[in-house]
């Protein structure tokens, strides 16, 4: 029917995270028949009851790194993988969870477990890059399903994806968003995040939060002292690049530097 | 000259909407978005920004009370009419497998009819600079020359000049010259709404006979005279004047302002986007998850994203500081070696909307200043 003769094997692999990414897939039903026809959808447990067996030629990984198991396990999935794709915040920086690399973890599971010599995990929650090769990131704290289903296309096309890095802000004036900080004076992350999401906050008139992820060449310097001018203090400024992206490089050296000053105040 | 300037009331405004609808253009103007003047459809006078004005600084605008209940008391916002001209997205074509041939098809064209009803100075020699560089030279951009094509300008002599405005210094305005069909000037609208008019061309004419107009007394011609020249002796700023511009910035491309500029710049994009000359696009292809249908799309792209630059095996401006210079010297210098003019008209967007408030004159000024000091 399709010019297509072989379908790709699709797998889809969960580590920490939350599945919210996962289910943006599942949240597809437009495409997902598409998407059924056009891979064979070989392992994925929160859809399917197939087994792990042979070689994908797509897998999608979500979640972070945070166990000395989940860390060996990556690795059985490289091998078994001629593409890996990584989706969402948490595989590609981290997640919320990387909030541990800042912090005591074990402090965290006696505060958090009734028994917590039953809880065994790393102290630092880290990206699937840190541990393995990876041929394409997804970003997004979810990912955006129309992106999703371009990257697909586009993988499964041989071509590449429109996912730019600029910034959000490009996203907003696509749109014809007015731009809430020069209009408002709201805090917004807009110009150091990767665009993704359509400028969703900006356009319900709301500062960015970053859920994308630091983008290409990143400015947070220059960013937070117009939002220190603005009125934020340190403590705000700490807090805002401290989310769902708080370990990825440029926004992890920006909230450490405001951390530090605000302990020393 | 003088002979040919009217009056009409704000009823005959009011028809001058109707009609145009009647004639089935989209009228498009200044009404109020949230805390900004946007661009959008109109069907009455009311649907404009009525008795409100901005308040504009590098890296912020707000929208204020006017001290009075004029129409067009605000200056540029946000908005920019390539939005409608050179829209920010659009499918130039699309594909679709059929056994096994490929088939090509041309997307619909756009047979929209538009007026502009506001269209400041500034913004009309902007077109003219986007008529000159998308259909002046041998490969004509279709796309925006049918909707310019398309389109009734009826312009607007500003009353006041935003904070961060400089078109007396670029030439530009605040007298509105270039290309239009109709020119409003608003005089105060303390007893009756009156607006002195002016036709551009033989369609503002007709216009005008068919909504009805007198001629303008010697006092209102003088009254709208001096609304302008005030206007023009309060722009928010200037171009740097005795520096000749395109010089400077050709001759001082090494000059360690650009790594100061690119210390607070974050290559946002938004001074480019919100540029009434700036044309640059990308085009994107998509295909569905089938493998059965394709479609090339065409968006807005700036020079301060890496990709812009993206040859064989990385970008060629990888500094944010060639970035900045590679948009500062396009707007001001290079421009006029390759379409006869410069790329800025001094409506202060990039300013304004710079979320740092990064300055265009401030920039040259510290050049020349560096320069010559
Ligand atoms: S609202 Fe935020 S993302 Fe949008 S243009 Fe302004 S700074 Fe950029
Ligand atoms: S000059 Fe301002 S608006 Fe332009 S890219 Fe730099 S920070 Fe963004
Ligand atoms: S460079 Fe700035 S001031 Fe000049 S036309 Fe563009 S947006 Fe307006
Ligand atoms: S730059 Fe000049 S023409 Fe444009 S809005 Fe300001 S005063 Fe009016």
């Amino acid at each position: 029917m399709t010019g297509r003769q072989i379908r790709p094997r699709l797998a889809v692999w969960k580590f920490a995270s939350c599945d919210g990414c996962q289910l943006s897939l599942l949240d597809c039903e437009d495409e997902i028949l598409g998407l059924a026809e056009a891979v064979e959808i070989a392992y994925f447990p929160e859809a399917t009851r197939a087994e792990i067996s042979g070689h994908y030629d797509i897998s999608l990984v979500e979640g972070s790194i945070t166990t000395a198991h989940d860390a060996v396990r990556i690795h059985e999935v490289r091998r078994r993988s001629t593409k890996l794709i990584v989706i969402g915040a948490c595989a590609t920086s981290g997640g919320i969870q990387a909030l541990r690399n800042f912090s005591d973890v074990t402090e965290y599971a006696r505060i958090v477990y009734a028994r917590p010599e039953y809880i065994e995990t790393l102290s630092t929650s880290t990206p699937i890059a840190d541990h393995v090769r990876v041929d394409f990131e997804l970003r997004g704290c979810p990912i955006n399903k129309r992106q999703l289903v371009e990257m697909l296309g586009a993988f499964i096309a041989g071509r590449r994806p429109a996912t730019p890095a600029h910034s959000v802000c490009v996203e907003c004036k696509l749109k014809g968003v007015a731009c809430v900080m020069v209009a408002h004076g709201a805090p917004c992350l807009g110009p150091v995040t990767h665009a993704g999401c359509g400028a969703l906050c900006p356009s319900y008139n709301r500062g960015c939060y970053g859920c994308f992820g630091p983008k290409e060449t990143p400015n947070a310097p220059a960013l937070s002292a117009r939002l220190s001018e603005l009125g934020m203090d340190q403590r705000g400024l700490a807090r805002l690049y401290s989310t769902f992206n708080a370990n990825a490089d440029a926004f992890r050296q920006e909230s450490e530097k405001y951390d530090q000053q605000d302990g020393q105040d | 000259m003088n002979a040919d300037k009217r009056v009409i009331t704000d009823e005959q405004l009011q028809k001058l909407i109707d009609v145009l609808i009647g004639a089935g253009r989209r009228v498009l103007g200044p009404v109020r978005g949230d805390g900004v003047v946007v661009y959008e459809d109109i069907q009455s006078v009311n649907d404009f920004p009525v008795g409100l004005t901005d308040e504009q600084t590098p890296g912020g605008y707000r929208l204020v009370e006017a001290a009075d209940q004029s129409y067009f008391g605000f200056s540029v916002g946000p908005h920019v009419w390539k939005k409608f001209l050179h829209p920010s997205q659009i499918e130039l074509w699309r594909a679709r497998r059929e056994g096994e041939n490929l088939i090509i098809e041309a997307s619909g064209g756009n047979n929209e009819t538009y007026a502009f009803i506001g269209v400041r100075a500034c913004e009309l020699a902007a077109i003219s600079k986007q008529d000159r560089v998308l259909t002046g030279g041998d490969y004509v951009d279709t796309h925006y020359q049918t909707r310019r094509e398309n389109t009734l300008l009826i312009a607007v002599n500003c009353g006041k000049a935003g904070g961060c405005c400089f078109c007396a210094s670029m030439g530009t305005g605040p007298e509105v010259r270039g290309p239009f069909d109709l020119a409003l000037t608003e005089l105060s609208p303390a007893d009756e709404h009156l607006f002195v008019v002016e036709a551009g061309s033989p369609a503002g004419q007709e216009l005008l006979l068919e909504i009805g107009s007198r001629p303008a007394t010697e006092h209102e011609i003088e009254t709208a005279k001096s609304i302008v020249e005030r206007t023009a002796l309060t722009m928010g700023r200037s171009m740097p004047p005795d520096v000749d511009v395109p010089r400077l910035l050709a001759d001082n491309l090494l000059h360690p302002r650009w790594q100061e500029v690119a210390e607070r710049c974050l290559s946002c994009a938004n001074c480019t986007l919100v540029c009434p000359t700036c044309f640059c696009t990308t085009v994107e292809d998509i295909s569905d998850l089938a493998g059965e249908s394709f479609a090339r799309e065409r968006r807005w792209d700036s020079c301060f994203t890496m990709d812009f630059s993206y040859l064989h095996g990385g970008g060629v401006r990888n500094t944010v500081a060639s970035r900045y210079r590679q948009w500062m010297t396009h707007k001001l210098s290079t421009w006029i070696e390759q379409f006869g003019s410069s790329g800025c008209v001094g409506c202060g967007r990039c300013i304004t909307w710079c979320p740092v408030g990064i300055d265009i004159t401030q920039e040259v000024q510290a050049i020349a200043g560096a320069q010559t000091g």
